[in-house]
């Protein structure tokens, strides 16, 4: 279909290539007054009345950063990575380590002008649980905008529900609002459509690998039928075991940057070394940026 | 912000100069995209009706319902306060109030929330912001649609016939979509950035509403008609009611409609260009 942007973004099959040269990515953070114009506005107002009084009299202290502005999180840190075709690749490292955040630059949701960040090929990620899906909408329906997302035509769409369907196996819960679904369901239908149609790079959180023992099973099988046809696979995970069977390379981050990068058995062993050592991560808490 | 220097609210940095694709290009580029997926923020525009009124059963005719129940009580009132005959000002008041409150009025406190109220989506996939501009359009014009139902039954009512030059709305209300998307993205990234502009927004439509001849007519104030051209709602509103009562728009009334269009278009383009990269963190 010619309106298709999903389509305008394939490159020839092994050409994908993500290239992320010296890339630092601050979070601005705002709370409280930092969400308003108003304080905005009068900040600014008082600064300026500082300033010239400070002309004035000279050798007044002004303090940094005004209260209330952004506070700014470093959540990357002069990060290079270059990954070619063919390659799957692993993301460890503590929670918000930047691990997700990195995912989406290469998801082309953070930053996507920079020129420190080239992606080539057409991308699917799987970020979240909901993946964008609206939770007061049925399965179907979710499943009907993702087709329309990919610029696909009804027919097409068609074939998409049947996929997903067939995959998901939600039986009744597919007409019902996808906020009525547990995790696990959720899982399931997340999976089953970003999976439905194989991208040229496939990018997923640790999320995916919830679910049941049964489902598990089913979604390796698919996901290893979608590897194989995909050019490149970047995956987060504290499974260390299922970055050991999906991946190639890894990447072990740490506060933001990169700490080590290699084929997966050089960079696993140093990663389980420095967790067996003094302290092992207890009970992390939440990541931040999701 | 060490390197850039150029503003506070950047939303990063890098060591080496930031470079970035050219902004207003990548905005461009952006709204052509969303242009593209049409049907995408169609189905999304629907779909946020549908789910509205989910669970009623006359769903959105409730806003007709609304609409006429308001118009029929507040032409009674009006018709006596200002001592005018409702056969003359019923017509008007019902055009006046749909083409303001369910079209420019409430697609200016709609634009507001065009990027916070798909904070999930925008987080987590990958899709031209325009889409979401789009989106807010067409779900203001299933609304507007709806309620377009309520005037024209008085006027059947009424029997009145505007004429022929009812299709010189046609063009005008092409120019309202124009602006539609405009003030989605200009006012959709003010908003995301600033929580405080949506109650901002709606203190000022408040104020445009008195000053704007909706309930009243333009020939109350009559040796001061001209000053109305200084509220360029006025103009905006003219192009699509004139037609619909019967009569051609003035020139001077098309002119500042078309002037102001303008400057929304590139006031959009240069707020959405500025905030694009950034959206993403401030939703």
């Amino acid at each position: 279909m010619s309106g298709s942007l999903f389509d305008a973004r394939r490159v020839p099959a092994g050409t994908s290539t993500i290239s992320i040269r010296n890339l630092s990515l601050e979070f601005p953070i705002f709370h409280g007054g930092a969400r308003s114009l108003k304080k905005m506005l009068f900040r600014q107002g008082k600064a300026a009345l500082t300033s010239s009084r400070s002309l004035r009299t000279g050798g007044e202290v002004r303090t940094g950063r005004p209260d209330g502005g952004p506070v700014y999180v470093q959540a990357l840190e002069d990060v290079s990575v270059e990954i070619r075709s063919g390659e799957r690749v692993g993301l460890i490292g503590h929670n918000g380590a930047g691990k997700s955040t990195l995912l989406r630059v290469m998801a082309g949701i953070y930053m996507p002008d920079s020129l420190n960040v080239a992606i080539r090929g057409q991308v699917a990620a799987l970020l979240d649980v909901n993946s964008g899906m609206n939770p007061e909408l049925t399965g179907r329906e979710n499943i009907t905008l993702m087709g329309r997302h990919k610029g696909l035509n009804t027919t097409q769409i068609r074939q998409l529900e049947q996929d997903v369907e067939s995959f998901a196996q939600l039986d009744t819960f597919l007409d019902l609002p996808v906020r009525l679904y547990s995790s696990g369901m959720i899982v399931r239908l997340g999976f089953g459509l970003a999976t439905a149609i194989t991208p040229q790079i496939l990018l997923m959180d640790e999320w995916f690998m919830a679910g049941d023992f049964h489902f598990r099973e089913r979604a390796e099988q698919r996901l290893s039928s979608v590897v194989n046809s995909t050019d490149i696979l970047v995956i987060t995970s504290h499974a260390l075991d299922v970055l050991e069977t999906w991946c190639t390379r890894l990447i072990w981050m740490e506060g933001g940057r990169i700490r080590m990068d290699g084929p997966t058995a050089d960079v696993m062993a140093a990663y389980r070394e420095e967790m067996q050592a003094p302290e092992p991560e207890a009970a992390p808490p939440a990541e931040p940026a999701g | 912000m060490v390197s850039s220097g150029s503003s506070e609210h950047t939303g990063f940095t890098a060591p080496s100069a930031p470079r970035t694709r050219s902004r207003i290009v990548m905005a461009c580029k952006d709204i052509a995209d969303g242009f593209r997926l049409w049907r995408l923020a169609a189905t999304l525009g629907w779909l946020d009706i549908r789910l509205q009124f989910s669970g009623s059963t006359l769903g959105p005719f409730w806003l007709t319902l609304t609409t006429a129940v308001m118009i029929g009580s507040m032409g009674l009132i009006y018709s006596q306060l200002f001592h005018l005959v409702l056969k003359d000002y019923l017509p008007y008041l019902s055009i006046s109030i749909i083409l303001w409150q369910t079209g420019l009025a409430a697609l200016i406190l709609e634009s507001c929330s065009t990027f916070t109220r798909a904070t999930e989506t925008l987080r987590s996939v990958n899709m031209p912001y325009t889409v979401q501009a789009l989106r807010t359009m067409m779900r203001c014009g299933i609304v507007f649609s709806y309620n377009l139902v309520v005037p024209v039954t008085v006027f059947l009512i009424f029997g009145i016939w505007p004429g022929s030059d009812v299709v010189l709305a046609l063009p005008a209300l092409l120019l309202w979509l124009v602006d539609s998307v405009a003030l989605c993205l200009l006012l959709g990234c003010a908003c995301a950035r600033f929580r405080d502009v949506p109650p901002i927004v709606g203190s000022i439509m408040q104020i445009i509403f008195y000053i704007t001849p909706i309930i009243w007519e333009p020939k109350q104030v009559a040796d001061h008609a001209w000053l109305l051209y200084f509220n360029p709602f006025y103009s905006l509103l003219e192009i699509v009611r004139r037609p619909f009562l019967g009569q051609a728009p003035t020139g001077a009334a098309w002119l500042i409609s078309g002037g102001i269009s303008l400057v929304f278009c590139l006031l959009a383009l240069f707020v959405f260009s500025r905030s694009r990269s950034k959206l993403a963190f401030w939703v």
